[in-house]
């Protein structure tokens, strides 16, 4: 589904990403495990096309999509709930939920505009008795909730979250982390996962890929980072 | 601006009730007036708020735009002889379009300079329509006809010129139509999204580019409409516009860049500050009165006058 | 030798002896009048080019304080009579004094809204310059101000001036760029680069602000004088929001990062105008053209340093 080859990205001068290849299938929920400042974000940011100097490919269902601008590739079904939010925090719940119908919006399929925030707000209940309230007043964790909806409205078949679980309460996470599996057994969504809580993410992962600086050191299977050796140390504190 | 206008207002006052105006009339005289001239500082400054809230950039050519509009309705209508109205659509439509060019080969290539630089290409861009008009136009002082009729009417014993109703009609068809615009379409609602978060913008899919380009060619519209609207009172001239962009500016700040509620209350209070500084102390000092007054505001409420006292300490200016 | 170019001294004799030798070879009086209108507008962009570029400030009403140390001289030499060597200190001191005061709130004020202030207190003094009819004598100004004697010498024809203007100017920029290599020099830099690190490293930013604010009025102010008693006659159409913002114009085409930059800017339009009275009717559009062309392809000014582009995606 998403191919990433040799993707290179640089911040004015320096060089954030070096050569970073991965690869993601339908159906699959991938995570990518890092320190702070390793590149993390960097590489979704380069996916959806934030980051305007980028060298390698990035193929999306065999489209190449690098150096494209970021309302194409939304367009073409890649969607990112960003590291911290991002949200329109003036805007009431609801128009961010429309806001990120955008690229598709029209007059016409308001009936489906409708469907969409009522499946929404089944999905995060909380969401919905707030949907008059303004983005920037909501919690932490209704405010991931929101974001994540967001990223849904624009009906993405690849969804990359950035760090999801950042500055909540366990309860919370576990809420939004189970509703995201549920998501993914119903309507068969492709999650690219970016996380610093290694174990949230590797257990509810089917494959990850863990990066250093800029590089991707180590990938595998599920069971095989849990065990390895080097996960375990730097990223589980176990010895 | 206002000069000529009150003048003539007060000609026509003095005429009609034989010279002896009593107090109260010459006060809602104006009062009148300064709620027309405020509108059209409204109309500017919320030509400001547009492309401020999309840019962040004070746009110094907005009151040229209003200019351009004035000239180019007077060119359709004097010389190509079209009827007024499809004049002043024509002029109109032009000064959309300009607006746009403006924005796609000067701005959008600058994009990334510092916001200084920026300002001094929208001086720029001031200057070099100025040129052109009077290039095109030269130096003389064009009007168009009232759209409808000059005969004044009375109310409680104060003149009001049926222009004035249009300028008011029109300052309230551009308020309900951007209200609707902002509130009830998706394409509004991203142009607002840009102004919070240009990045969340970009993330859920919005073509900020293309909304900044949007953001011009609405205030150059609106631009376009207070130039065509005031000609028939002010006159239209190549130098109009460095005048009423500085107190739409005024306007803009005083209402608080970016609020168009504001601007509009804004635009009213400082209309009304120089009609009656100009009524009832000195005409010349009328600029400096209404000045002063903004620079008081910006000093003790540098948010403008309607700034919650939360934002005020949130933002920084 | 080549470090000893490179001391503000050097330079600023080098400007000096540069600017005799241009007069020496134009010998055109009505050249060298240009020029000395160049000279007294470096002067005042010198100073706004410490403040923009140097602490990341606008003034949008540099003309009021060149208007207020022109008006201030004028009125006392011709009104009162008074020797110039008391007027030009006196004229000084008043700018000083009332952009003190006035800095001091407005100094609080960024960007936009600092524009605003300065714009309007610009004006405010236009208005002023043209109600006062009693001093100024009203739109249509005054004349008869007396030429400078110094040393038993009157200034009386364009090339003596040349020399006393350029000479002022080489001290201004000597005074600026001692300014600039000093540590308050790299206080400013600071400043430019983000206020709350400079205060957290404990640079006091509002008085810094303000002393440079004052310093640029002060400037404006000796440019004012030096006009006075160029032109010999003062209408306040001179001194109009127009030329505050041509100023303004003139440091940013210039590059605001250096004081070159401004030298450089202010030189370029002012005597691009001189040309272009070629085109007649034309000339402000093709001032307007040629403006806007150097912008759009040297927006970090034509002295300036390429900035690398900071697209990091949150801007633009």
């Amino acid at each position: 589904m998403l191919t990433v080859r040799s993707l290179k990205s640089y911040y004015e001068s320096i060089c954030a990403l070096k050569a970073v290849s991965l690869h993601i299938e339908k159906g699959e929920i991938v995570t990518l495990i890092g320190a702070n400042g390793s590149g993390k974000s960097t590489l979704l940011n380069s996916i959806i096309g934030l980051i305007p100097r980028i060298t390698g490919t990035i193929l999306f269902e065999g489209k190449e999509i690098q150096g494209l601008s970021s309302y194409t590739i939304v367009k073409l079904g890649i969607a990112l709930a960003p590291e911290g939010r991002q949200l329109f925090s003036p805007m009431s719940v609801l128009d961010n939920l429309i806001l990120g119908t955008y690229h598709y919006y029209s007059f016409k399929n308001r009936q489906k505009l409708n469907d969409k925030i009522e499946w929404i707000f089944e999905l995060f209940p909380l969401l919905g008795k707030r949907k008059k309230q303004l983005a920037g007043t909501l919690s932490g964790g209704e405010q991931q909730m929101l974001s994540i909806s967001r990223a849904l409205m624009s009906e993405p078949r690849l969804l990359l979250l950035d760090e999801p679980s950042t500055g909540l309460a366990p309860k919370i996470i576990e809420n939004i982390f189970r509703t995201l599996t549920e998501l993914k057994e119903k309507t068969n969504l492709t999650i690219f996962l970016v996380e610093q809580n290694v174990n949230l993410a590797l257990d509810i992962c089917q494959r990850g890929y863990v990066i250093e600086t800029g590089q991707i050191i180590l990938s595998g299977e599920k069971e095989e980072l849990m065990n390895n050796k080097e996960v375990l140390r730097a990223y589980l504190g176990k010895e | 601006m206002n000069c000529p206008y009150i003048c003539y207002i007060t000609y026509i006052s003095n005429h009609v009730t034989g010279g002896l105006m009593n107090i109260g009339i010459q006060l809602l005289q104006y009062t009148l007036s300064g709620i027309t001239i405020g509108s059209i500082y409204a109309m500017v400054a919320i030509g400001f708020n547009i492309i401020y809230n999309s840019t962040g950039i004070i746009n110094f050519a907005q009151g040229d735009f209003v200019m351009l509009g004035g000239m180019i309705a007077v060119y359709f209508y004097k010389s190509l002889h079209v009827p007024l109205f499809l004049s002043g659509l024509c002029a109109v439509s032009i000064v959309m379009c300009i607006g746009m060019l403006f924005e796609r080969f000067a701005i959008q290539i600058v994009k990334n300079s510092s916001i200084i630089t920026l300002i001094i290409i929208t001086i720029a861009a001031s200057i070099l329509f100025k040129g052109g008009a009077m290039f095109i136009w030269g130096k003389d002082a064009y009007i168009l006809p009232s759209f409808s009729g000059d005969t004044p009417f009375m109310l409680f014993g104060a003149t009001i010129l049926p222009q004035t109703l249009w300028i008011l009609g029109f300052l309230f068809l551009i308020v309900s139509a951007l209200t609707v615009f902002f509130r009830f379409t998706i394409v509004g609602k991203a142009m607002k999204a840009c102004s919070f978060n240009k990045r969340a913008a970009r993330i859920v899919g919005i073509n900020v580019n293309r909304m900044i380009l949007l953001s011009f060619a609405l205030s150059a519209l609106i631009g376009g409409i207070a130039g065509v609207i005031v000609t028939p009172i002010t006159l239209a001239h190549y130098d109009r516009g460095s005048l009423l962009g500085l107190k739409g500016f005024g306007t803009a700040i005083l209402g608080g860049l970016g609020n168009m509620e504001g601007a509009i209350a804004a635009g009213i209070i400082i209309g009304l500050l120089e009609c009656y500084s100009a009524g009832l102390i000195s005409s010349g000092y009328k600029d400096a009165i209404a000045l002063i007054t903004l620079l008081m505001v910006l000093f003790f409420r540098p948010g403008g006058i309607f700034a919650k006292k939360a934002e005020q300490a949130l933002k920084s200016y | 030798m080549n470090s000893l170019l490179k001391t503000s001294y050097a330079k600023a004799c080098l400007t000096f002896i540069f600017s005799i030798i241009l007069m020496v070879t134009l010998r055109n009086p009505y050249y060298v009048g240009v020029l000395v209108f160049l000279g007294i507008y470096i002067i005042i962009t010198t100073g706004l080019s410490l403040l923009m570029g140097y602490t990341g400030q606008i003034s949008l009403g540099q003309a009021a304080f060149f208007g207020i140390g022109a008006y201030t001289t004028g009125i006392l030499t011709t009104k009162l009579h008074m020797p110039i060597i008391l007027s030009f200190p006196l004229s000084f001191i008043l700018t000083v004094i009332i952009a003190f005061i006035v800095g001091i709130p407005t100094l609080r004020l960024k960007g936009h809204y600092l524009a605003m202030a300065t714009l309007g207190l610009g004006e405010i003094v236009h208005i002023v310059f043209n109600e006062l009819l009693s001093l100024t004598g009203g739109p249509s100004g005054f004349g008869n101000i007396p030429l400078i004697k110094i040393f038993g010498i009157e200034l009386d024809n364009d090339f003596k001036y040349y020399i006393f203007v350029w000479a002022i100017v080489s001290f201004i920029l000597f005074l600026s760029l001692n300014i600039v290599h000093s540590r308050i020099g790299r206080a400013l830099k600071a400043i430019h680069k983000g206020e709350i690190t400079a205060s957290t490293i404990g640079i006091n930013t509002a008085r810094l602000k303000l002393y440079i604010f004052v310093l640029g009025a002060g400037y404006a102010s000796v440019a004012g004088f030096l006009y006075a008693h160029y032109i010999t006659f003062l209408s306040p159409g001179t001194f109009s929001l127009r030329f505050s913002i041509l100023l303004v114009t003139m440091v940013a085409v210039g590059g605001m990062e250096n004081i070159w930059g401004a030298v450089i800017g202010t030189s370029v339009l002012t005597v691009l105008p001189e040309y272009l009275r070629f085109f007649k009717d034309f000339d402000i559009l093709i001032y307007g053209i040629i403006l806007m062309a150097i912008m759009l392809t040297r927006p970090e000014g034509l002295y300036g340093i390429k900035i690398p582009l900071k697209r990091t995606g949150n801007n633009g």
